[in-house]
């Protein structure tokens, strides 16, 4: 088992550019459009999947060899809505006006398919080692992701970086609409056109040295 | 044994039980502090609710030296704007508020009941007869994103202002000026989350309005204690 599949190296450089689990899996889309409207909520949203899905997929992990086939979905939901309630939970005692805003958001990390996933590509089938390198690899791919969404969202909806203003008032009309729903769309639209532009030219260059 | 529930649950039964002994380990050390933290997120809104003051950022609410039941209010610039005592009523808390001068100005209460997703939590502020409506807030909802959580929006909260308890709140479409009446304009888009703010008001201001007889003709009786709301 030890020589199966990606070593934890692998996994962990994976998950944050190459299986970019937002630009390239295309996974976890409702609270990539959904909390990116600033920093510190995206920010927040990141760290609270980043504990998710390490736990998750620590525990998945070590009790891999005793899942059933027909029961595995059902332990990976039982275990991700345990942890998300510990996250809901400690968000709402410590940063209680954050967790106000995320509001549904962040029961809604239960059904986010990119920690679903890993318990099902990585760790149910890897060591422990490799399953906390493929999460941590794949949270911090997350982050990025929501991190260039917000911050684009951020910057030209209000002029504000993490609430820090970055573009002083009077010479720049904060565009509202990037703030509001539409903007996270035309937003993550734009970011993946360029992401799979960028792939291309990878694509192309790796062939042109191949021949 | 392979074969039979047992041989084929167990796993998902003793995760469940360790899940829930952790999760239940996690509310009791944190239930406190969101309490708390909810609580004093009812006292900021306490003054706004009747119209003690106009909301100011950075109000402090300074709990008294002697315990937890009166409370003092400043607004932002430090200025003592009022006192709120908080009277139980039938293992619910209501708020009696007065002003700096010690005149009572209104009550708040707080409202509980299911919404269209989950149990939405309301704050109502109302005169000191319980006659009138002085205000609403959402203290807690997970409605539809985009939808039914504007219920939280200041523009639906104050369409509950000024309106009164004698007759029941209704949702309608758009109020017109023919008959603004005792009718509420639904959040679009979200008539069942609309419904069930005015239905959890409906329902707080019936259950609060009998207390407030009986706690009214107990304060008129000759008192033999100083303080009242220890009754």
């Amino acid at each position: 088992m030890a020589n199966d599949g990606p070593t934890p190296l692998e996994r962990f450089i994976n998950g944050i550019l190459p299986e970019n689990p937002v630009y390239r899996q295309l996974l976890g889309m409702c609270p990539t459009l959904a909390v990116t409207g600033n920093m510190k909520a995206a920010m927040t949203m990141s760290a609270a999947v980043a504990f998710v899905m390490i736990c998750a997929n620590l525990i998945t992990s070590l009790i891999r060899d005793l899942l059933k086939p027909h029961l595995r979905i059902l332990i990976f939901t039982l275990t991700i809505a345990t942890f998300v309630t510990i996250a809901d939970r400690v968000l709402a005692a410590y940063v209680y006006q954050m967790s106000k805003e995320l509001g549904p958001y962040v029961p809604l990390i239960i059904v986010n398919c990119i920690i679903i996933c890993r318990c099902e590509v990585c760790a149910s089938k890897q060591r422990p080692v490799t399953a906390l390198a493929d999460a941590v690899g794949q949270s911090l791919g997350f982050a990025l992701a929501l991190a260039s969404i917000a911050t684009i969202r951020e910057v030209l909806g209000a002029g504000t970086w993490f609430g820090l203003p970055i573009l002083a008032e009077g010479w720049w009309p904060a565009w509202g609409i990037m703030v509001l729903p539409p903007g996270a769309f035309i937003t993550l639209g734009a970011l993946l056109g360029v992401a799979n532009w960028l792939g291309t030219l990878r694509g192309g260059k790796a062939a042109a040295a191949a021949n | 044994m392979k074969d039979s529930y047992i041989g084929q649950a167990w796993l998902v039964l003793s995760l469940s039980l360790v899940f829930g002994g952790l999760l239940a380990g996690v509310q009791a050390a944190l239930g406190p502090k969101i309490e708390e933290n909810k609580r004093n997120e009812t006292y900021d809104q306490i003054p706004d609710l009747v119209t003690l003051r106009k909301s100011e950022a950075g109000a402090e609410w300074a709990p008294a030296a002697d315990g937890k039941i009166v409370s003092k209010v400043f607004d932002a610039a430090g200025d003592h704007v009022g006192w709120v005592i908080e009277v139980p009523d039938d293992g619910k808390i209501a708020y009696k508020v007065f002003d700096a001068g010690g005149d009572h100005v209104g009550w708040v209460i707080k409202g509980a009941g299911s919404g269209f997703a989950d149990r939405i939590e309301l704050l109502i502020g109302l005169t000191a007869d319980a006659e009138r409506i002085l205000g609403m807030y959402v203290l807690d909802q997970k409605e539809t994103p985009a939808l039914g959580d504007g219920i939280s929006e200041p523009d639906f909260q104050g369409r509950f202002r000024d309106k009164t308890t004698s007759a029941r709140l209704e949702v309608v479409r758009t109020v017109t000026d023919a008959s603004p009446g005792n009718n509420i304009q639904a959040v679009t888009g979200a008539t069942v989350s609309s419904e069930s703010v005015c239905k959890i008001v409906n329902k707080a201001v019936d259950e609060f309005k009998p207390w407030l007889d009986d706690y009214a003709a107990a304060q008129a009786e000759p008192a033999d204690q100083t303080d009242p709301e220890e009754d």
